[in-house]
């Protein structure tokens, strides 16, 4: 019989986040940031099709880097969540900070539990009547949360995105100012200055959507189209 | 929510959010309930829902009245729901379960967008409806069925279509026009005279309204234009911009013009 080496808990714990932390950083960068007209989600992500960003809610978004088949059965299991909740209570009973926490429960559990940590990390977003009442909460591998003021930055070379942005970010920002404060942080590591408006997916969580388009779903995708011309607008 | 473990999850993986009750919190569902033996006290009851085509859309009217045996229940329901982007419902029958009915259509829609990304086809929402009505047979057997009536633009197609519903589920794709509730004979009369091809979404608002005046004068459980109150008909039309809600001033105009020339003409009927 062969003896089981014995690994102290910190070992294992340590082991455990480095391992998670790699595959991480292996990935792009998702951007995620309040403004005067809601709250921008962008991402560095070529596919038209595989997305980084999704709607949960009615006022709640949900971004994530790190592996795609893992944030993706989270994305899932959040938008039950979020129609199971706001069916069977109301739908103004569907908070950002109750999925958040939802979410930080199974990311710790599988942490600790299961045989592999979660590769990813999750910006959990809700946009509010003013700008004091947007909720940005940042969840990482190990199911630590985060409450984030103005914004939020994830993935591979998170700390220099973060930098650029927290230079850039103001309070009043439009969208297409914070589209392109997001595109200059995104290709901060890249020769270019900006990445093109087709190597970005990005959407937008409108403060108040029932004016605009007479929708309660805040969460708009931005076409690519949209998003060149946003980035092309006045300078 | 589930616990998002690897396997477990790809097996649970469904796009339907009435699947997703059925397996995790099948007591939320309207229908699939065992009913004790016995009596079942009155409840309110939806009347009548009118539906027409009309070049690039459709539209859907229902009068505001629910019906407690010969007491009106209230005279402020609303029948007709937008059930998302581009198809809207209305709902005859048990007014408890139908409402019920309605927003679990609803979520199910929305619930499917969110996770595929993607609008469910015209079709496709039609047949879930479908087998909610199928789901709720049980309760129909009690007597509290709910029928509804279903209308959408069909992206792909780029019309206006109808469908109509039996209590066991049955779908029927309807053309020009269709009534369903308490006063739906005499709204399907109505209508027989009133619709033609080639009419606009003005006109089209007009001829529903007027159905539902034709239906409320002849079926009590069916209510007529209310001005003292300012209550009238809840119309949506579709057309490929989407689902639009008219608005009360439009409906006040057209229900005035509809009584004044009833009552200039000075007749019976």
């Amino acid at each position: 019989m062969t003896q089981q080496f014995y690994v102290s808990p910190e070992q294992l714990m340590k082991d455990r986040a480095d391992f998670a932390r790699k595959g991480i950083a292996r990935g792009r960068s998702v951007v995620v940031i309040s403004c005067a007209d809601g709250i921008a989600l962008v991402a560095e992500n070529p596919s038209p099709s595989l997305h980084k960003i999704g709607e949960i809610y009615d006022k709640i978004a949900f971004a994530a880097v790190g592996k795609y088949n893992e944030f993706e059965s989270l994305r899932q299991a959040g938008v039950r969540y979020a129609d199971v909740r706001g069916y069977s209570y109301d739908r103004e009973d569907v908070t950002a900070r109750g999925l958040a926490s939802v979410y930080a429960q199974s990311l710790g559990a599988v942490f600790t539990a299961e045989q592999k940590p979660f590769e990813v990390e999750l910006a959990v977003a809700e946009v509010g009547h003013t700008q004091g009442d947007d909720h940005l909460y940042r969840l990482t591998f190990d199911g630590s949360i985060a409450d984030e003021n103005g914004f939020v930055v994830m993935g591979g070379l998170a700390e220099q995105v973060a930098e650029t942005v927290a230079h850039g970010w103001k309070a009043d920002l439009n969208l297409a100012g914070a589209l392109r404060l997001a595109v200059k942080a995104l290709a901060t590591d890249k020769e270019v200055d900006a990445l093109p408006g087709t190597a970005v997916e990005a959407a937008v969580l409108d403060r108040s959507p029932e004016s605009g388009r007479g929708s309660r779903r805040a969460f708009r995708r931005l076409r690519a189209e949209e998003i060149t011309q946003l980035l092309a607008g006045e300078a | 929510m589930q616990d998002p473990s690897a396997g477990h999850l790809a097996t649970q993986a469904t796009s339907s959010f009435i699947e997703h009750l059925q397996h995790s919190r099948p007591e939320l569902l309207p229908f699939n309930q065992a009913l004790p033996a016995g009596q079942i006290p009155p409840v309110p009851h939806a009347t009548t829902i009118v539906a027409l085509s009309y070049p690039g859309g459709v539209l859907m009217a229902g009068d505001r009245r629910a019906t407690m045996g010969n007491v009106i229940a209230s005279r402020h329901i609303e029948k007709v729901f937008p059930a998302d982007e581009y198809s809207v419902l209305g709902i005859a029958g048990t007014a408890g379960l139908a409402i019920d009915i309605t927003r679990l259509f609803q979520v199910e829609l929305e619930h499917y967008e969110k996770i595929e990304g993607t609008l469910l086809s015209l079709d496709g929402k039609a047949n879930r409806l479908g087998a909610m009505i199928r789901g709720n047979l049980p309760m129909a057997m009690q007597g509290l069925a709910v029928i509804p009536l279903f209308a959408g633009f069909d992206q792909a197609a780029g019309v206006g279509r109808l469908f109509s519903y039996d209590v066991t589920g049955g779908r029927y794709e309807e053309l020009e026009h269709h009534s369903v509730g308490s006063g739906s004979v005499f709204a399907r009369g109505a209508l027989k005279k009133l619709w033609r091809p080639n009419l606009t979404e003005d006109e089209a608002v007009a001829v529903a309204v007027e159905a539902l005046y034709d239906a409320a004068d002849d079926d009590s459980a069916t209510g007529g234009p209310d001005p003292v109150r300012q209550l009238w008909p809840v119309v949506y039309t579709v057309n490929r911009a989407g689902a639009r809600r008219v608005s009360e001033r439009e409906l006040a105009a057209i229900a005035g013009s509809i009584v004044e020339s009833r009552a200039v003409a000075g007749r019976e009927a």
